[in-house]
């Protein structure tokens, strides 16, 4: 389990914005340590965001997001007060769910 | 008995467990693209693993990202389209190793809009593919890494 995913949710003329920093290290598998040997890859590959428990966006990462990933978008509607969740799994199958309401 | 055994076994699941059997978790076996996709080493692959052949270039999507990105690492990029009926949204560097960086899935009254952060090894040329209606259209805008962020 990694940390929790910072999350920013607001609504405004009748949409909402997501805007959320996930943490993680997002080590790409390309790079090599001191003594020369490869430093595997551990990254973010599916991402899941819910609101009220309707799936508002999908994502698959590959290895060029960025370390601790941040990522904005918006969808109609949303009311304040009401939940939005962020799920990710990684690549060693370590998950994670964090939750926020919107402001 | 059966009841008693589905009870324990919900039991025993938690909640991770729980949420998985719920379709709320994340992973391999959820829609969008596959892992090849994510993986191809270069745009035509990545077309193909992604299924589309030669995407249109459109004026409807608005590509950001800066003209030089001092540090490749972590270079900021937003797509946005006005485009009808977004379903998906990909973000692709032709020079990258695994030229895919990442893939949206924009279900229904979600905005074609997404802001992230990726990493840009060398001066490429970054790709926003949307599929709208069933159809691929495409905007790219070249960028100058000073310094690549795939070994950083």
């Amino acid at each position: 389990m990694g940390e929790a995913t910072r999350i920013r949710a607001t609504v405004k003329d009748g949409q909402t914005e997501v805007k959320m920093l996930m943490q993680h290290e997002m080590e790409t598998g390309q790079r090599k340590d001191a003594a020369g040997n490869k430093i595997p890859a551990w990254i973010i590959t599916d991402v899941k965001v819910l609101h009220e428990g309707r799936t508002v966006l999908e994502a698959q990462f590959g290895t060029a997001v960025s370390k601790n990933p941040y990522l904005v978008f918006r969808f109609m509607g949303g009311a304040k007060g009401e939940k939005i969740s962020v799920l990710w799994t990684d690549n060693r199958d370590d998950k994670r769910m964090d939750e926020t309401v919107i402001d | 008995m059966e009841r008693r055994k589905a009870l324990k076994t919900g039991g025993s699941l938690g909640l991770l467990g729980v949420l998985a059997v719920l379709g709320l978790v994340p992973g391999s076996a959820s829609a969008g693209v596959g892992r090849a996709a994510l993986e191809a080493g270069n745009l035509n692959d990545a077309f193909d693993a992604l299924g589309v052949s030669l995407p249109e270039n459109s004026e409807l999507i608005k590509l950001t990202l800066p003209d030089v990105a001092e540090n490749g690492a972590v270079v900021p990029v937003t797509v946005e389209s006005s485009l009808a009926h977004i379903e998906q949204i990909s973000i692709l560097v032709d020079k990258n190793i695994n030229v895919l960086a990442a893939n949206f899935i924009i279900p229904k009254g979600v905005a074609g809009f997404i802001t992230t952060r990726i990493k840009i090894g060398q001066t490429a040329t970054v790709v926003a593919l949307v599929k709208a209606d069933g159809k691929f259209y495409r905007a790219s805008k070249e960028v100058q890494v000073t310094q690549g962020g795939c070994s950083a």
